[in-house]
C-alpha cells in the first residue's frame, strides 16, 4: 500500500513538471531575500537553477519524439484556464536556459564578488531567479497574455542586473535605462499586438487564437496585430535596426549577467516569435503577407555584415562579442525567412549552439576582467601565456563562432547553407560563408592580441579561479561536444522544425 | 594489428606527441626523443597498413555519425596511403632536422614549435586517411589552425604579418569557397563518400559542373593554385623546418592530394573528361606553372625563390588532373612523391646554409658550395630533381605528364612542361653554380664559416639520396597507384 502511495506521488509530480520547472526559481527568489544571509544566497539560487535544469532535461527527453506535454493550471481547462504547454521547440530552449543558468552561477560567485558590493549580493542573486523564471515561464506557457506577463517579471529584472554593473563603470546605468526604454517600448507593442488579437478573436489561448484566426487573414485588425508583435518581439530580440539597446547593455552589464543574458534572453525572445509566427499564425500566412520577403531577409543580411564590420573595428572585447551576437541573430532570422524544415532547423539549432558558443567567450571575458581589470584590447594583451586555461577556451568558443568544422557553430552554418542551396538560393549561400570569414577577422584579431603581442603593464596576472574555470570549460568542450554529437541537438531541432511548420496543427496534438 | 585501429593509431600516435611536448617543456631530451618515438612508431604502422592492404582499397570504418549520411568516416586506398607514407617518413627525417635547426638558431618556444608541429602530422594523417569529403575537410581546417602558430613562431612584426595572410586566404578559401562547394556536392548527389568513378555523374550537368569544379580548384586554396597563392611566400617567414615539412611536404601536399581526390573520387576522371569542365583549369595551371616560375627567377632570397617553385610545381598536379586522362592523373600523384622529397631536399640545405652564415639572399652565397659541400651536392641533387633530370626521381613524373598531356592531344600542354623545365635550370643551378665556381666576397670577414651541424646536413644529404633511390623505384610506385585510374 505505501510503495503505491508512493508511486502514486511519483506520478503526479512528473505530472506537475511543466509547472514546478517555473515556480522553483520563482519561489526560491523571495525566499533569498527572506532568509537575508548573503552566504545562503548562492547556494539557494544554485539548487533552484540545478532542480530546474534536472526537470528540463526530463521534459525534453520525453517531447524529443515528438510529443506534447499540456499542463492545465488549476486544472481549469483551456481556453479559459491558462495552459503550460511543452514540445520539442520550446523543451530544447528551456534545456539552453536552464542549463546555462546552472553554470553561470557557479561563474558568477567569484565574479559577483568582485564586481559588486556585498550589500546587494543577495538580492543580486534573488534577481537573477527571477530573470530565470521570467524566461522559463515565457517559454513554457501556451497562453498569450501570459507570455506578456513573464516577458515583464524577466525584462523588470534584467533592468536591474544590467544596472548592478554600474560599481565597475557607471555608463552602466544609461545602458539600463536605455534599455528600460527600448524594453518598454517593445512590451507595449506586443501587448497592443495582443489587444487587436484578442478584440479580432477573443480568446488569449494559443491554441485557440490559431483556429479563429485561420479565416480572418485578410483582417485589418489581425494584420495589425501581427505587425505591433513582431516589431515588440524584434526589439527584445535585437533584430537589426532594433539593436541599439543591446551593445551598451552588454557591455556595461556584469560579467556574469552578460553571460547569462547573451547565452539566453534574446533566444528565447526568437523562440516566442517562432512560436507566434508560426503557430499562432500560419505559415500560409507568411507567404501570403510576404512579410518575411520584405522584413527578415534584408534585415538579417543587414545584421550580418553591418554588424559584423562594426564588431571587427571595436576595442573592447565584450562590445565586440555583443556586435557579434547580433550579427549571429541575422542568421537565425535567415533560417526562418527560409521557411523550410532544413531552414528552421538550422535556426533552432544556431539558437542553442550560438548560446553555447557565446557563453563561453563572455565567461572568458569575465575572467579577464576579473584578473587583468577590464575588457579593452589594451588589457588582454598576452593574456594567453599568463591565463592559458582561460585563454585556450576562449580560443575554442572563438572558432565555434566563427563556424570551424569540429565545431557547434559549423553544423549551424553547414544546415544554413544547406537550407539557402535547397531552395536553389545561390547567392544566399555565398554571403552566409561571406560573412563568417568576416568573423574570422574579429576573432583572429582576438587571438593576435592574446598570444602574440607583449603585455603593456608591468602587473603579473595569474590564471582564473578554478570555479571560473570550470564552467568555462564545461561549456568550451560543449562547443566541441555538439559539434560531433548531434543527437540531441539534431533530434530536437528536427521535431521542433516540423511541429512548428505544421503549424496550428503542430499544436493540436 | 588490423587496419582500422591502425588508421586510428596513426593519428593517435601525433596526437600523443603533442601532449608529450606539452608535459615535458622543460626537459628538451626527453621530449624531442618522445616526439622521435612517435614519428618512428608512426612511420611503422603506416608500413604496417601497407603491409596489411597493399594498394586494395579497404572498408570504410565511420567513427562518429554526425549527420545523416555524414561521419566522421575512415578508408584506406592507394593514393592517401602514399600521402600517409610520405608524410609520416618524412616526417622523422624533418624532426630531427627541426632539432638542429632549433638548437642551432637558438630559436626559442620550443615545445609550443613540436607540440604544434605534431598536431600538424596528426591532421595530415586523418586527410590521408579521410573516406569522405566532410571529414577530409575537418581535418584540413585543423591542418590550417595547426600551422598558424608554427608561421608566427617568431612573433615579430613581419611574422604576425605573414601568418595573417596564411591564415586569411587559406581559411577564407575553404570558408568562403571550399565549404559551398562541398554542401552543394551534398546536396545534389546526396553524398560525400570518396567513391570510384566518382559520385556527381549523372546528378549536375551543363556549365554548372565547371562551377563546381571552380569553387573546389580555388577553394582548396592549399594546392596554391594562382591567384590564391599568395599565402605560400607569405608562410616563409616561418622556420626553415617548417617550410621543408609543411610547405614542401604537408600543407601543399594535402592541398593538392584534396585536388587528387577530388578529381578522382568525387567528380571521377570520365565525367571530367566527357564535360570538358576542366579546360580552363589546365590552363590556369598552364598559366600558373610559367607565371611562377618566372617570379621565382626575380627573387633573391632564397626561400622566396623556393615558395614561388612550389607554387609552379603544384600546379603539375593540378595540370596532372585537369589533362583528366589516367597518365596525367598518374602523373600528378607521383609528382607529389617525387616534388615532396626534391623540395624538402632544397628547404632543408637552405636552412642549413642559414643556420651557418646566416645568410638568406642568393647573391651572398657565392663560394660557399666550397666550405659546405655535402650542404650544396645535396642541393644540386635535389635541384636536378626538381629539373626533372635523370637519374632521379622527378624525371619519372613530368615524362607521365607529358605523356598525359598527349594523350590528351594537348600539345601545348607538352611545350608548357618542357619551357617550365628550362626556367627551373634558370632559377635553381646558378645558386650551385656560384656556389661552387666562384669566390666568395666575403671569406676573409668571416673566416670560421664551416659546414654546419651534423643533425642539419645529413637530413638533407638523406633525402637527396632519395630523390636517387626514388629514380629506380619510380616503377613500383606506378604500379601501386594503378587501381586509382583503373575503371572503376
Amino acid at each position: 500500500m505505501a510503495t503505491q502511495t508512493v508511486h502514486h506521488a511519483a506520478m503526479t509530480l512528473t505530472e506537475h513538471l511543466p509547472i514546478l520547472q517555473v515556480l522553483i526559481p520563482f519561489i526560491t527568489a523571495p525566499l533569498i531575500v527572506f532568509v537575508g544571509r548573503r552566504e545562503l544566497a548562492w547556494p539557494l539560487a544554485f539548487i533552484a537553477s540545478f532542480t530546474s535544469f534536472v526537470i528540463a532535461c526530463l521534459l525534453l527527453s520525453k517531447v524529443i519524439g515528438g510529443g506534447v506535454i499540456s499542463y492545465k493550471i488549476g486544472g481549469w481547462a483551456p481556453p479559459l484556464g491558462i495552459e503550460y504547454r511543452v514540445d520539442a521547440a520550446n523543451a530544447f530552449v528551456l534545456f539552453l536556459v536552464t542549463g546555462i543558468s546552472t553554470l553561470v552561477l557557479p561563474y558568477a560567485r567569484e565574479s559577483v564578488s568582485s564586481e559588486m558590493p556585498e550589500r546587494t549580493q543577495t538580492l543580486f542573486y534573488a534577481l537573477f531567479l527571477l530573470c530565470l523564471t521570467g524566461l522559463l515561464g515565457v517559454t513554457t506557457t501556451a497562453d498569450a497574455f501570459n507570455v506578456f506577463v513573464f516577458l515583464e517579471i524577466s525584462s523588470l529584472s534584467t533592468y536591474v542586473l544590467i544596472a548592478q554593473g554600474s560599481y565597475r563603470d557607471k555608463r552602466a546605468l544609461t545602458a539600463a535605462f536605455n534599455y528600460l526604454i527600448m524594453g518598454t517600448i517593445g512590451a507595449t507593442f506586443f501587448v497592443i499586438g495582443l489587444g487587436f488579437l484578442y478584440m479580432a478573436t477573443g480568446t488569449l489561448n494559443m491554441a485557440d487564437l490559431a483556429d479563429r484566426l485561420s479565416g480572418q487573414y485578410d483582417s485589418r485588425t489581425v494584420r495589425a496585430g501581427f505587425a505591433f508583435i513582431l516589431v515588440g518581439m524584434g526589439l527584445k530580440v535585437a533584430i537589426f535596426p532594433l539593436h541599439l539597446w543591446l551593445p551598451n547593455a552588454y557591455t556595461y552589464a556584469p560579467s556574469a549577467v552578460t553571460t547569462f543574458l547573451a547565452a539566453t534572453a534574446t533566444k528565447v525572445a526568437i523562440y516566442v516569435l517562432l512560436r507566434f509566427i508560426f503557430s499562432v499564425f500560419q505559415p500560409e500566412f507568411l507567404l501570403e503577407t510576404s512579410a518575411l520577403e520584405i522584413i527578415f531577409y534584408p534585415f538579417a543580411l543587414l545584421a550580418m555584415f553591418a554588424a559584423s564590420f562594426t564588431a571587427i573595428f571595436q576595442r573592447d572585447l565584450k562590445r565586440m562579442l555583443a556586435y557579434s551576437s547580433i550579427a549571429q541573430i541575422g542568421y537565425m532570422l535567415l533560417g526562418v525567412a527560409l521557411l523550410s524544415e532544413t531552414g528552421l532547423m538550422a535556426a533552432i539549432i544556431h539558437l542553442f549552439n550560438h548560446g553555447i558558443t557565446k557563453a563561453a567567450l563572455f565567461m572568458g571575458v569575465g575572467a579577464y576582467v576579473l584578473r587583468s581589470g577590464g575588457s579593452f584590447y589594451i588589457h588582454l594583451q598576452g593574456l594567453g601565456k599568463t591565463m592559458p586555461w582561460t585563454s585556450a577556451a576562449t580560443v575554442i568558443g572563438g572558432i565555434s563562432l566563427i563556424g570551424v568544422p569540429g565545431t557547434a557553430g559549423f553544423l549551424s552554418k553547414w544546415l544554413l547553407v544547406q537550407a539557402a542551396l535547397e531552395q536553389g538560393y545561390w547567392p544566399l549561400a555565398i554571403l552566409i560563408v561571406a560573412s563568417s570569414l568576416l568573423a574570422v577577422i574579429y576573432v583572429w584579431r582576438l587571438i593576435e592580441i592574446l598570444y602574440l603581442s607583449t603585455p603593456t603593464s608591468e602587473k603579473v596576472v595569474q590564471e582564473a579561479p578554478l570555479s571560473m574555470l570550470l564552467p568555462l570549460w564545461l561549456m568550451a568542450i560543449a562547443c566541441i561536444y555538439f559539434g560531433f554529437e548531434t543527437d540531441i541537438t539534431m533530434g530536437a531541432a528536427k521535431a521542433a522544425a516540423q511541429a512548428l511548420l505544421s503549424g496550428s496543427s503542430g499544436m493540436m496534438n | 594489428m588490423d587496419t582500422f585501429s591502425a588508421i586510428l593509431l596513426s593519428m593517435l600516435l601525433p596526437a600523443a606527441a603533442v601532449i608529450s611536448n606539452l608535459i615535458f617543456r622543460n626537459n628538451p631530451n626527453l621530449r624531442d626523443g618522445l616526439t622521435l618515438g612517435a614519428a618512428v612508431a608512426t612511420f611503422l604502422v603506416v608500413l604496417n597498413i601497407l603491409n596489411n592492404v597493399g594498394n586494395t582499397t579497404t572498408d570504410t570504418f565511420t567513427l562518429i555519425e554526425v549527420m545523416p549520411g555524414l561521419g566522421i568516416a575512415f578508408h584506406v586506398e592507394p593514393l592517401g596511403l602514399m600521402f600517409a607514407i610520405l608524410a609520416s617518413g618524412l616526417w622523422i627525417v624533418t624532426h630531427i632536422y627541426g632539432i638542429g635547426y632549433m638548437r642551432g638558431n637558438n630559436e626559442e618556444n620550443h615545445a609550443r614549435f613540436f607540440a604544434c608541429f605534431s598536431f600538424a602530422i596528426f591532421a595530415v594523417m586523418g586527410i590521408a586517411f579521410a573516406a569522405n569529403m566532410f571529414t577530409l575537410f575537418l581535418f584540413y581546417e585543423v591542418l590550417t589552425l595547426s600551422t598558424y602558430p608554427l608561421v608566427a613562431h617568431k612573433g615579430t612584426l613581419a611574422a604576425v604579418k605573414g601568418a595573417r595572410t596564411y591564415l586569411g586566404i587559406l581559411i577564407g578559401t575553404s570558408i568562403g569557397l571550399q565549404l559551398v562547394a562541398i554542401i552543394w556536392t551534398y546536396a545534389v548527389a546526396g553524398t560525400l563518400d570518396f567513391t570510384k568513378g566518382g559520385v556527381l555523374e549523372g546528378m549536375i550537368a551543363g556549365p554548372a559542373v565547371a562551377i563546381l569544379l571552380a569553387l573546389y580548384a580555388f577553394g582548396i586554396g592549399k594546392a596554391a593554385l594562382m591567384p590564391f597563392h599568395r599565402w605560400l611566400p607569405a608562410a616563409m617567414v616561418a622556420p626553415t623546418p617548417v617550410s621543408a615539412l609543411l610547405h614542401a611536404v604537408a600543407v601543399v601536399k594535402a592541398g593538392v592530394f584534396t585536388m587528387l581526390k577530388v578529381g578522382i573520387y568525387i567528380f571521377g576522371i570520365d565525367f571530367l573528361a566527357t564535360t570538358g569542365a576542366s579546360i580552363w583549369l589546365m590552363w590556369l595551371a598552364a598559366f600558373s606553372i610559367i607565371a611562377s616560375s618566372v617570379i621565382a627567377l626575380t627573387k633573391d632570397n632564397l626561400k622566396a625563390r623556393l615558395a614561388y617553385s612550389t607554387i609552379s610545381q603544384l600546379s603539375y598536379i593540378t595540370l596532372g588532373i585537369a589533362l583528366a586522362t589516367s597518365m596525367g592523373i598518374l602523373g600528378g600523384s607521383l609528382h607529389v612523391v617525387m616534388h615532396a622529397m626534391g623540395k624538402i631536399t632544397l628547404f632543408m640545405c637552405a636552412g642549413s646554409i642559414y643556420v651557418a652564415t646566416h645568410k638568406t639572399d642568393i647573391s651572398q652565397m657565392t663560394g660557399l658550395g666550397r666550405i659546405m659541400p655535402i650542404t650544396f651536392g645535396a642541393f644540386l641533387i635535389g635541384a636536378l630533381s626538381i629539373i626533372g633530370l635523370p637519374p632521379l626521381g622527378g624525371s619519372w613524373s613530368k615524362w607521365l605528364l607529358i605523356i598525359g598531356a598527349a594523350d590528351a592531344s594537348q600539345l601545348v600542354m607538352v611545350g608548357i612542361l618542357l619551357i617550365s623545365s628550362l626556367l627551373n635550370v634558370a632559377y635553381l643551378l646558378p645558386l650551385v653554380g656560384k656556389g661552387f665556381f666562384l669566390k666568395g666576397h666575403d671569406q676573409t670577414e668571416q673566416p670560421n664559416v664551416a659546414e654546419s651541424p651534423l643533425l642539419v646536413w645529413a637530413p638533407p644529404a638523406f633525402t637527396a639520396l632519395g630523390c636517387i633511390v626514388l629514380f629506380f623505384y619510380a616503377g613500383h610506385i606506378q604500379a601501386f597507384l594503378m587501381p586509382i585510374v583503373a575503371a572503376p
